[in-house]
């Protein structure tokens, strides 16, 4: 009963469509490419949308497009945006050059392209997962990509998340500067004090629940609990400012279907 | 707020630059034979930029030019044939950029007393570089009046290069003497950053100590993260449910850190899955991640004495693609219905999506991330939440090895020196603003220098 239910619904929608489309208004997706790609595209972002219904055939066939398609693009984009002018192009640029990218050949040859050969031989490496013996081999690309990543990014971490915190908390919480100090008017604001005491305790209290060598426990663990505090309401806070986001997009395709594709708008 | 000087007459605060402090010479005089390691290639340098004293920048033609009005007219001066009656700058020096990756020459310039900046009669510079002294000279961008500086970008290391700069008023020019030879040279030392040298020699001296200090015996205390204690539960949930589990690491790739702690936690979890003969199911959507994962689980199941249930099937690619990835996640979730699901690494707008469908199907779901727009999210839609650093501190905390436990005590005295150089910073920076007492000012404004990332 519910199944008949759901295909009559299923060709009253499909026969409101027809008629649509036959008295002009909408595109028809057998006049021009660009119709046959707006019902295209319109039908297959229903079909993902009634993943929110239930699991069903209309939904596996798009996310198998998706996948499929999806993975056979990222194959192609990295093999022409990343081997062919990082690797090939530097290792080889004649050849490069004549095979895939003429206008490789008008740049000149990096100094020290003879590096090139590391990566080369890394990524063949990689590859040697799939032979049936030397697989272990894999491991030493493995490593060198975890430990140069580590590495590299110490820095910027240390820069950026410790440092540049420690330094962003840095301020007076006195809400008075002194008339002999740049930009000082003498004159004390309660508010400025307010809120600088208080963005300097809940960073503090917040750091303090990161603390993992002791036991949050007494006064430090009260402080820690204040610290729980300050990290869920920002999270409120983050919250409802995504979730914003996230209805802009659906905003986005809700007046694709309507305008572009119904034309109902 | 600044806490620079009280700035010469004549010209507004921002123009000048902060004085230099006393205690920075022997600091620096002491540190200096241990500023090391610090390659010029981690040097931010605002390419192509030009510092004028008037603290406006100005971007090149090299760099993409910016058209201001006094350029406009700069250029518009530039354009007539004008004789040279125009004052120009005294003094031109042009000289390797230093502390910087190579590529970039500085050249600086004495403005003329006519230059009163903006609105003034001096309209701008034009700046010139040639390979001889006697040229030709190419005209390679220009600066805006007040200017005294310009970093040219676009230059070859190795070569010697000649500068030029000229004046432009409302109907004339006037061109300085020839500046140069200047060459271009990468700097293995980046003397800019040598307070980042200290804190991290500081940071790595603290868990070398505590690593050593366990090795030796020593008993770390790190206190429980509730994350994991519940990993155990959800493991043993699945087993009797007959279910399998599975396991997000994320849709970052192996140089993403927090993707390499979700593996870590993920060799801990497939042990787990190993001693109860469960099933683990791994999708992920970066090829290395997938072969990363296949390591770090074989080697689990074979640290568990059950290499052969080992399924390298179970750990698979789906897709680069974000949504696409999402979509085959989700399809596995609604099919199979794991019992549990993890979430470890780095996530994005997935994440709610991914917590609500597990969330639907009933799974008990533990999450990990260190990424703030998601973890709201996470922490909505899961029973547990591994929040930022708790994900890196769960590898150690899981693994139990002194190199990773020392660590963590090795950062929580990093996070205590954080906290004590606030308090004492804040502290110190607000009885100077009150006082406004000279040596407070100068100790405030040092503190703050300290925790600058990039020295000028």
């Amino acid at each position: 009963m519910k199944r008949i239910m759901w295909l009559g619904i299923l060709a009253i929608i499909l026969l409101v469509l027809a008629l649509r489309t036959a008295q002009g208004h909408m595109l028809n997706p057998f006049d021009s490419f660009h119709g046959f790609g707006t019902w295209f595209a319109a039908l297959l972002t229903l079909a993902i949308m009634s993943f929110l219904y239930n699991d069903n055939p209309v939904y596996r066939f798009a996310e198998h497009l998706f996948v499929g398609v999806s993975a056979a693009y990222w194959m192609v984009m990295g093999f022409w945006s990343t081997l062919v002018p990082n690797l090939f192009g530097k290792l080889w640029p004649s050849l490069t050059a004549k095979l895939f990218i003429p206008g490789i050949a008008d740049q000149p040859r990096d100094p020290l392209w003879f590096l090139y050969f590391i990566p080369l031989v890394f990524g063949i490496l990689l590859l040697l997962r799939l032979a049936p013996k030397g697989g272990y081999l894999s491991r030493w690309a493995l490593a060198l990509i975890l430990g140069t990543t580590a590495g590299l990014r110490l820095i910027a971490f240390l820069t950026a998340d410790f440092m540049g915190q420690i330094r962003a908390t840095l301020n007076s919480v006195a809400g008075y500067v002194h008339p002999s100090l740049p930009g000082g008017t003498g004159v004390f604001s309660f508010e400025q004090m307010f809120w600088d005491v208080v963005s300097v305790i809940a960073i503090m209290a917040a750091l303090s629940y990161f603390y993992f060598s002791k036991e949050h426990k007494g006064n430090f663990g009260r402080f820690s609990r204040v610290g729980i505090w300050v990290l869920m309401i920002t999270f409120g806070a983050g919250f409802g400012y995504t979730v914003m986001g996230r209805i802009a997009l659906l905003v986005g395709r809700v007046e694709f279907l309507l305008v572009d594709w119904l034309h109902v708008l | 707020m600044s806490l620079v000087r009280p700035a010469p007459r004549g010209r507004p605060d921002h123009q000048t630059r902060p004085p230099r402090n006393p205690l920075l010479l022997p600091l620096a005089l002491i540190l200096g034979g241990m500023l090391m390691g610090f390659l010029p290639g981690s040097v931010t340098s605002a390419s192509g930029q030009v510092e004028t004293e008037a603290g406006g920048q100005v971007e090149t033609e090299t760099g993409g030019q910016v058209e201001t009005e006094a350029g406009r007219r700069a250029e518009g001066a530039a354009g007539d044939a004008v004789p040279q009656t125009a004052p120009p700058p005294p003094e031109i020096e042009a000289r390797d950029t230093p502390s910087d990756r190579g590529e970039n020459i500085t050249v600086t310039w004495t403005p003329p007393p006519e230059d009163t900046g903006v609105g003034g009669p001096v309209f701008g510079y034009r700046i010139e570089r040639g390979l001889s002294p006697e040229g030709p000279f190419e005209h390679i961008g220009q600066a805006s009046p007040g200017a005294t500086r310009y970093d040219d970008t676009n230059v070859a290391d190795g070569l010697p290069y000649y500068y030029r700069v000229i004046t432009l008023t409302a109907s004339a020019e006037g061109t300085s003497g020839i500046g140069g030879p200047a060459i271009a040279a990468p700097q293995w030392i980046n003397t800019n950053q040598w307070n980042v040298f200290i804190v991290l020699a500081l940071l790595l001296g603290f868990n070398l100590y505590f690593i050593e200090h366990i090795k030796a015996g020593g008993k770390p205390f790190i206190r429980k993260i509730a994350g994991l204690e519940a990993i155990n539960e959800a493991v043993g949930r699945a087993t009797e449910m007959g279910r399998p589990i599975l396991f997000v690491p994320g849709i970052q790739d192996m140089n993403d850190i927090q993707t390499v702690a979700g593996v870590t936690i993920l060799s801990y979890i497939a042990r787990t899955v190993a001693e109860y003969d469960s099933r683990l199911v791994v999708p992920t959507s970066r090829a290395l991640v997938m072969t990363t994962a296949r390591e770090t689980v074989k080697e689990a199941f074979l640290a568990a004495g059950r290499p052969e249930s080992y399924d390298e099937s179970s750990i698979y690619y789906i897709t680069d693609e974000q949504f696409g990835y999402v979509a085959g996640v989700n399809g596995y979730m609604v099919r199979e219905k794991p019992a549990t699901c993890f979430y470890m690494g780095a996530f994005f707008a997935e994440s709610l999506i991914l917590a609500e469908t597990g969330n639907s199907i009933g799974a008990i779901q533990v999450a990990g991330t260190a990424m703030p727009a998601q973890l709201p999210f996470f922490v909505a839609a899961c029973d547990y939440t591994l929040i930022g650093e708790e994900l890196f501190a769960a590898s150690a905390y899981l693994s139990g090895e002194p190199k990773q436990l020392g660590s963590i005590k090795g950062q929580d005295v990093g996070k205590f020196i954080g906290m004590l150089s606030v308090a004492v910073g804040v502290l110190v920076l607000s009885i100077a603003m009150i006082t406004g007492w000279d040596p407070l000012v100068r100790v405030a404004e040092w503190i703050r220098i300290f925790w600058s990332t990039e020295l000028a």
